[in-house]
């Protein structure tokens, strides 16, 4: 890069000691050579170039969630919110039969959206195209709502093909922060109770639908459902591995039926203060 | 400068510049290839040195547990006796039994770790947290999914809690970095908890069974 910035600057130096009509061309020349080596400088010295981060994930990365404000009013659950996980150049799990699980979770999505809607809930997507937001981003939309619960859907690649497993987070350690302040690494600690009641009902519910799926939510670390301030659980449905796609498809309207049908049954359970990002 | 000079010297600018866009990627993918292999060479390195130390065969041997997928669905963990020469050190018995743990079963299908994953490096910190260092097939190479990465991880700790009582908790580093996720779900930013057990003394010299 210096060497071309170096012949940059002294190639215009000689043109200006020519005469006349010359000078157009060497400055043409120069301005050439320029490119060409300024491009050559940074194709050698840069051959993996490290992914700029947004300002706005960095933000998110050390923020922390709202403390809890005096109360306005008491809000029920009323806004549920789907994450399709993967998207972009992250497919997820992959079959042999070149079924990808970003695109997969996106069709569920759809169904699993006009099946919420239809039980009255608003739906907001964390992803609403082949776009893969980080997973703090993806918990920042569930943070920002008030009275929400959040469902991250997948598809696994291993496991009884035709069954659903929920997942909800393991025990996350104790709060230390003296602030009062919910740290975002630990946001989903709060929730915890809430989240482990409504994966046991929409477990319950797929229990019913997909033979040999469990009958209560499963405990695992999953790393998006950690840093979202609101009851989360992840749905994994097996598997990638089928031999037709339209095995996963026909699970499709079950799988939206069963979480439309847990969420309506957890919505009692679930009054939360007037502020968003408060402890439950 | 006369005509001459002038259509020469742009003809060979331009094919300067024709020359540079072609050899460019080839330039690039050179440079990229050089860097993949200094990585694997000093990877093969580690895995060289961490192997010379951990193997004592001549050492008597003991039933050691490991937790290896169940045949049925393979969703759940199931426990396989294996006699292997462990040593007393925690730090050695560790690695001698997530060795075998890659190594693998006999039936390839009940893995829980892809088979060209490696055990890089293994602490063990005086409040009984162990640190595993995996190489990067660990992430890679394992299936993509909630199941199949918290499989991978109840495999490990369970095999540490049995045989390794001095680790309380495990935490995971791949290729000597903290990273996010296993493999795109799995949180391995934080540690996992290998025994509630209080803490034991040191266990006693295994007894010889063959």
């Amino acid at each position: 890069m210096l060497l071309g910035m170096r012949f940059a600057l002294r190639i215009p130096f000689l043109s200006f000691m020519a005469a006349g009509r010359q000078r157009f061309f060497l400055h043409a020349i120069a301005f050439l050579a320029c490119v060409v080596m300024g491009f050559a400088g940074w194709a050698a010295s840069s051959p993996r170039r490290a992914p700029v981060q947004s300002p706005v994930v960095q933000a998110a990365g050390t923020a922390q969630a709202i403390p809890a404000l005096p109360a306005v009013q008491p809000v029920g659950l009323n806004v549920v919110v789907l994450d399709p996980a993967h998207g972009g150049t992250d497919y997820g799990a992959r079959g042999t039969e070149g079924i990808r699980e970003s695109e997969v979770v996106m069709e569920f999505t759809v169904q699993v959206r006009r099946a919420l809607e239809s039980q009255g809930f608003q739906v907001v997507q964390t992803r609403m195209g082949n776009e893969n937001p980080s997973f703090d981003d993806r918990s920042a939309v569930a943070n920002a709502q008030q009275g929400a619960v959040l469902v991250s859907l997948h598809i696994g690649s291993t496991g009884l093909p035709g069954t659903v497993r929920v997942y909800a987070n393991e025990e996350l350690p104790a709060e230390t922060d003296a602030t009062g302040l919910i740290p975002w690494e630990r946001a989903q600690g709060p929730f915890l109770s809430l989240s482990r009641k409504l994966g046991d009902l929409v477990q319950g519910q797929m229990a019913l639908r997909f033979k040999g799926s469990p009958n209560t939510v499963q405990s695992a670390a999953v790393r998006q459902l950690r840093t979202t301030a609101a009851p989360a659980i992840a749905v994994e449905v097996s598997s990638v591995t089928v031999e037709n796609r339209n095995d996963l498809d026909r699970m499709a309207p079950g799988v939206a039926d069963a979480i439309a049908k847990g969420v309506a049954a957890f919505k009692p359970s679930y009054v939360v203060a007037g502020a968003a990002g408060v402890r439950p | 400068m006369s005509p001459k000079w002038r259509s020469g010297l742009i003809f060979g600018l331009a094919v300067a510049v024709c020359g540079a866009a072609i050899y460019l990627p080839t330039l690039r993918q050179r440079v990229k290839r050089t860097a993949k292999l200094v990585q694997e060479t000093e990877e093969q390195a580690r895995r060289e040195l961490t192997q010379a130390i951990t193997g004592n065969p001549n050492g008597p041997r003991v039933k050691a547990k490991l937790f290896w997928a169940s045949g049925a669905d393979g969703a759940k963990l199931t426990a396989v006796t294996v006699e292997l020469p462990l040593a007393d050190d925690p730090v050695l018995r560790a690695k001698q039994v997530l060795n075998t743990l890659l190594a693998g079963p006999v039936d390839a299908d009940l893995r829980t770790l892809p088979p060209d994953a490696a055990l890089l490096e293994f602490y063990l910190m005086p409040d009984g947290t162990g640190i595993a260092d995996f190489s990067e097939a660990i992430g890679t190479s394992i299936p993509s999914g909630i199941e199949s990465e918290q499989l991978a991880v109840d495999s490990i700790t369970r095999t540490l809690e049995a045989n390794v009582p001095q680790v309380r908790r495990l935490k995971i580093l791949i290729h000597g970095q903290e990273v996010d996720t296993l493999a795109g779900h799995l949180d391995l930013t934080g540690t996992f908890v290998v025994s509630t057990k209080p803490a034991a003394a040191p266990p006693a010299k295994p007894a010889k069974v063959g």
